[in-house]
């Protein structure tokens, strides 16, 4: 087919385009991918016990907004990236913030503790398992992220892919909240970190074959 | 380094757009689209020159720039003609700028041009209009220019390095080139729900809701079936690679 003729094809009968099918696409992945991940939480760790009373306390809140300002800079960043020309701007500090703050939370929790408590403060009770529970919550969130950027066209597709699955990961450290039983800044600012880290590692790896278009 | 690069790059297509806009375009056919004009963005900054050399080189980019974002966000709005002349003023930037940056390979520009065309439509919805449209089809083309670098690259280690002499006598200097792969035997191997859409609404030019009839589908199938077909067109052309 001639270079001509293609542009026919193209330009005949071209149909005014939906400008909110993105969103809509990204409201329901994302969701459902939540939802999956909270009836995944229930089933496999289940929701903690004292939850009630827990929730009434600014700590856990504190411990919500860690992952899910996160998960908000990373969603900004990627429907940003995913669009030819368009940098992440000003999503890398939404992303960036949540992580120092609770760095300095943790730095200041372990400055007031005496140095034989640090060590246990930091490992906390879980802190061999929580990352990869973060891992396993991610298997709904992961696949809802990923088939949502295929309706984006993002042109860095390692970087894409490693910020989506950081968008996975944060979406399910999320609903790791309402299971996990650790409180201290100390014990987030290394185990959800590294929880977060793993699958945006597999989003970069991946990118490349998954989002090419 | 790479950020220089990056900057090269655009400003050679953004000079390859002032330098057929501001000639060839004088014969822009549609005056009636002037109307829907965005407002002109005065910031500029990014289409100076950086040497600075011409001192209306800022204004002629503009004006390109501007010309090519009425036709596109029309296109978008559903016109085919605005849309048509976009693409074929596209088109031409592309092969001055495929030619320039692939000069040995000239066999591939054309080719390399429909793949771009291609990405460009099936890509349209991700353009919001408060961003250049300069910005938006340049890192579309260096997208696919970078993808056909790679696979190229593959290939070649694959390949007995005796090809590169067999290329050199294969240079071809047709203008316009022909595109080595034919998109339409790619059509043919499309499944029906997306094949018949396309030959009746983008080759028989039939409306959506004469397609519906024909084909017994719905009209939003049809639609889909236009712009899964389209994208399904674009992966078995990254596969041929």
């Amino acid at each position: 087919m001639k270079t001509d003729d293609l542009i026919g094809l193209l330009s005949n009968q071209v149909t005014r385009i939906d400008r909110g099918a993105v969103a809509r696409r990204f409201a329901r992945a994302l969701l459902l991918g939540a939802l999956g991940s909270v009836i995944l939480m229930a089933i496999v760790y289940g929701v903690r016990p004292d939850l009630a009373s827990i929730a009434r306390t600014p700590v856990f809140w504190a411990k919500m907004a860690y992952p899910f300002v996160v998960a908000i800079g990373a969603f900004i960043a990627v429907t940003r990236l995913g669009r030819p020309g368009v940098r992440a701007g000003y999503a890398w500090a939404l992303v960036g913030v949540p992580f120092v703050a609770v760095w300095l939370a943790g730095w200041l929790v372990l400055e007031g503790a005496a140095p034989a408590e640090r060590l246990p403060i930091v490992l906390g009770q879980s802190w061999r398992t929580c990352p990869f529970n973060i891992l396993l919550l991610s298997v709904p969130t992961f696949p809802a992220v990923f088939w949502a950027m295929k309706s984006l066209a993002p042109t860095r597709l390692r970087l894409v892919g490693a910020v989506a699955g950081l968008l996975a990961s944060a979406i399910a450290t999320v609903a790791y909240c309402l299971h996990c039983p650790e409180m201290s800044p100390a014990f987030w600012s290394v185990w959800y970190a590294i929880g977060m880290m793993l699958p945006a590692g597999i989003g970069a790896w991946l990118g490349p074959r998954l989002l090419r278009w | 380094m790479k950020k220089m690069d990056r900057d090269g790059a655009f400003s050679t297509l953004v000079s390859a757009i002032a330098a057929h806009h501001g000639f060839v375009y004088s014969e822009a056919p549609d005056l009636t689209h002037d109307a829907s004009a965005p407002r002109t963005r005065t910031s500029g900054v990014v289409y100076e020159s950086p040497s600075g050399r011409l001192a209306n080189t800022g204004t002629i980019l503009q004006e390109a720039e501007n010309r090519l974002r009425v036709l596109f966000i029309a296109g978008l709005d559903g016109d085919p003609n605005a849309y048509r002349d976009f693409l074929q003023a596209l088109t031409r930037h592309l092969r001055g700028y495929l030619r320039r940056r692939i000069p040995q390979h000239r066999d591939d520009v054309e080719d390399l041009v429909q793949d771009i065309l291609l990405a460009v439509h099936n890509a349209r919805h991700t353009y919001r209009t408060d961003e250049p449209l300069t910005a938006w089809l340049h890192a579309i083309a260096r997208y696919k220019l970078m993808d056909y670098f790679r696979s190229r690259a593959r290939r070649e280690s694959l390949n007995d390095p005796i090809d590169d002499y067999a290329d050199l006598l294969a240079v071809s200097d047709d203008e316009p080139a022909q595109a080595r792969r034919d998109i339409g035997k790619l059509l043919e191997d499309l499944p029906d729900k997306q094949r018949l859409p396309i030959v009746h609404m983008k080759l028989e030019g039939l409306s959506v809701m004469e397609t519906a009839r024909i084909t017994g589908l719905s009209e939003s199938a049809v639609k889909v079936g236009v712009h899964r077909g389209l994208k399904a067109l674009a992966a078995r052309l990254r596969g041929l690679r």
